[in-house]
């Protein structure tokens, strides 16, 4: 159990687009910074510890908990640095909530952030997969969500069309979020015809590389309701690893996410998911996952994933929209998007989403999903938890 | 850098600064490719589940597997794709030659799937569950390339 409970009292993000060379590194990590001390009425002197991260292979720099320190306001504070791939932004968030949680900080700035636009990400990508075993044919995250997507069409039959209606979606939501890099609508007849890249899947069901950095400042029980009237409260935090190589991996299903959302709902008395949580912020990096993994998250029964994407029920106004900001295929700076989702989850609880604002929400689900198949859930709360 | 006979990563004839350990289980595993073309798993005693490539732990009972047992070298297709579009290797510095065939093979009696290349020359015979079988290099050295692909094969 925890020792204290933790809010989210601020958040701020860059607005993320392709390539940002009016910066370097540390100048993008301030502005998500700054915007997230000005959004909870904080000054760097009221931060006690700094959690930040990104995937350092994609700059090929390494070490950003140092040479960030003027960017990040971790000058002569303690600084720690997390990293885990395609999780790094949720790994951020479950590491600085475990440091406010543990009663040692009480207000800690957790920082995600990647300039993608400084290397080639699928080649960077393949660095992090075994030299032996994998590498021979592996080619950066679209070969392993491919495969994902062939084995759940063979086994349950959705279709390409199916997907395509999962992409239209969330890059409808994404004109609602000024933060997104694409924001431009698309029909279903746009995705089938752009090119196939690897199949099944089309350049329109994925997720773009970006540039960004997203700040999320967490804080204690003791303080977060000073700093803010509307605390985003933590209610449970899970992560899950389950392989070694992508040969090992039961595709079709996400067992990860499976296991890591039965946690949280388990911690937070939750029975029926579907009808309990009111948003999620999916870290969704292409089009199938969002029928196949709202199955693993136990939304729906296994099969059922595309009639419930075609029902509407996850787009804005439906019972259990998913991705208000965009998500994951609107904007994807990799370190940070995590962290994003956390933020925007937060945003959503704190009633700040603006023009993505879902109406009334007692409860979200962040989530974020990386490399092997290995997926962060937290569950965000407007009540402070029991 | 001179080319070694059991590089894992080469650049069109050039070595790279790396010199990645495979253990004593991927060594067997390479040895009984390149000299007899025969493929290895090895089982766990717990679970039972065979593994390729064979490793000295099984995470999910987190045993240490000793009985080697041999798969394949035949076996069906578990999950694949297609990949088309041209991206740099990080490998070699060059093009992967795209398009090419990714696939997840079951070779027989193994409880994992391998990675390889699949031949896609008729590409409406890349199925999920066709059978498939290796094409091996004339000259091996020892490592995954010693398999050159794996094709679909017919009447079984």
């Amino acid at each position: 159990m925890p020792k204290k409970r933790v809010a989210i009292v601020g958040t701020g993000q860059t607005y993320h687009k392709s390539h940002r060379p009016d910066v370097n590194g540390q100048e993008l990590i301030n502005e998500a910074v700054q915007r997230a001390l000005k959004d909870a009425d904080l000054t760097i002197k009221d931060i006690d510890a700094v959690v930040i991260g990104n995937m350092d292979h994609f700059e090929g720099i390494n070490y950003v908990d140092c040479w960030s320190v003027d960017g990040s306001g971790g000058t002569m504070k303690p600084v720690i640095k997390l990293t885990t791939g395609g999780t790094t932004g949720s790994t951020l968030a479950i590491g600085g909530y475990h440091f406010v949680a543990s009663g040692l900080f009480e207000r800690v700035l957790i920082i995600g952030w990647e300039k993608n636009s400084e290397s080639d990400t699928t080649g960077a990508i393949t660095t992090a997969f075994d030299p032996v075993w994998d590498r021979l044919v592996f080619a950066g995250a679209i070969s392993g969500l491919a495969a994902e997507a062939q084995a759940y069409m063979a086994k349950y039959g959705a279709t390409e069309k199916d997907a395509a209606r999962v992409s239209v979606r969330d890059r409808k939501h994404a004109c609602n979020n000024p933060h997104a890099q694409l924001r431009r609508e698309v029909t279903i007849e746009d995705v089938l015809a752009s090119p196939m890249l690897a199949d099944p899947i089309h350049l329109l069901d994925v997720c773009p590389r970006t540039d960004g950095a997203c700040a999320v400042i967490m804080a204690s029980e003791d303080c977060a309701e000073k700093i803010t009237a509307t605390p985003d409260w933590i209610w449970a935090t899970a992560n899950r690893h389950k392989y070694t190589y992508l040969g090992d991996v039961n595709w079709g299903e996400l067992d990860s996410i499976a296991e890591a959302s039965g946690e949280i709902y388990k911690k937070a008395g939750i029975r029926e998911p579907g009808k309990e949580i009111d948003v999620i912020e999916l870290y969704q990096p292409y089009s199938f996952a969002g029928i196949i993994w709202i199955e693993d998250l136990g939304l729906v029964e296994r099969g059922k994933g595309a009639e419930y994407i075609w029902s509407g029920a996850t787009d804005m106004g439906g019972e259990l929209p998913v991705n208000p900001s965009g998500g994951v295929i609107a904007c994807n700076p990799i370190g940070a998007t995590g962290l994003i989702r956390c933020a925007e989850a937060a945003l959503q609880v704190m009633g700040k989403a603006e023009a993505r604002q879902v109406p009334d929400v007692n409860f979200a689900l962040s989530t974020g999903f990386g490399g092997c198949m290995w997926t962060d859930v937290l569950l965000h709360g407007k009540k402070k938890p029991d | 850098m001179p080319v070694k006979e059991n590089l894992i990563i080469e650049s069109t004839g050039h070595g790279q600064p790396f010199d990645y350990a495979v253990g004593l289980y991927g060594s067997r595993f390479f040895s009984e490719l390149r000299d007899k073309r025969r493929l290895l798993g090895v089982k766990c005693h717990k679970c039972g589940k065979v593994y390729v490539p064979p490793r000295r732990v099984c995470g999910d009972c987190f045993v240490e597997m000793t009985e080697f047992t041999e798969v394949g070298p035949k076996g069906v297709i578990g999950t694949f794709t297609i990949l088309r579009y041209a991206f740099i290797d990080p490998e070699t510095g060059e093009q992967k030659p795209v398009p090419y065939g990714y696939g997840f093979i079951r070779l027989d009696g193994a409880g994992t799937l391998f990675q390889h290349y699949i031949s896609i020359e008729d590409e409406s015979k890349i199925k999920i569950g066709a059978r498939v079988e290796p094409v091996f290099s004339e000259e091996r050295k020892g490592n995954v390339k010693d398999i050159l692909y794996f094709r679909v094969i017919e009447g079984e």
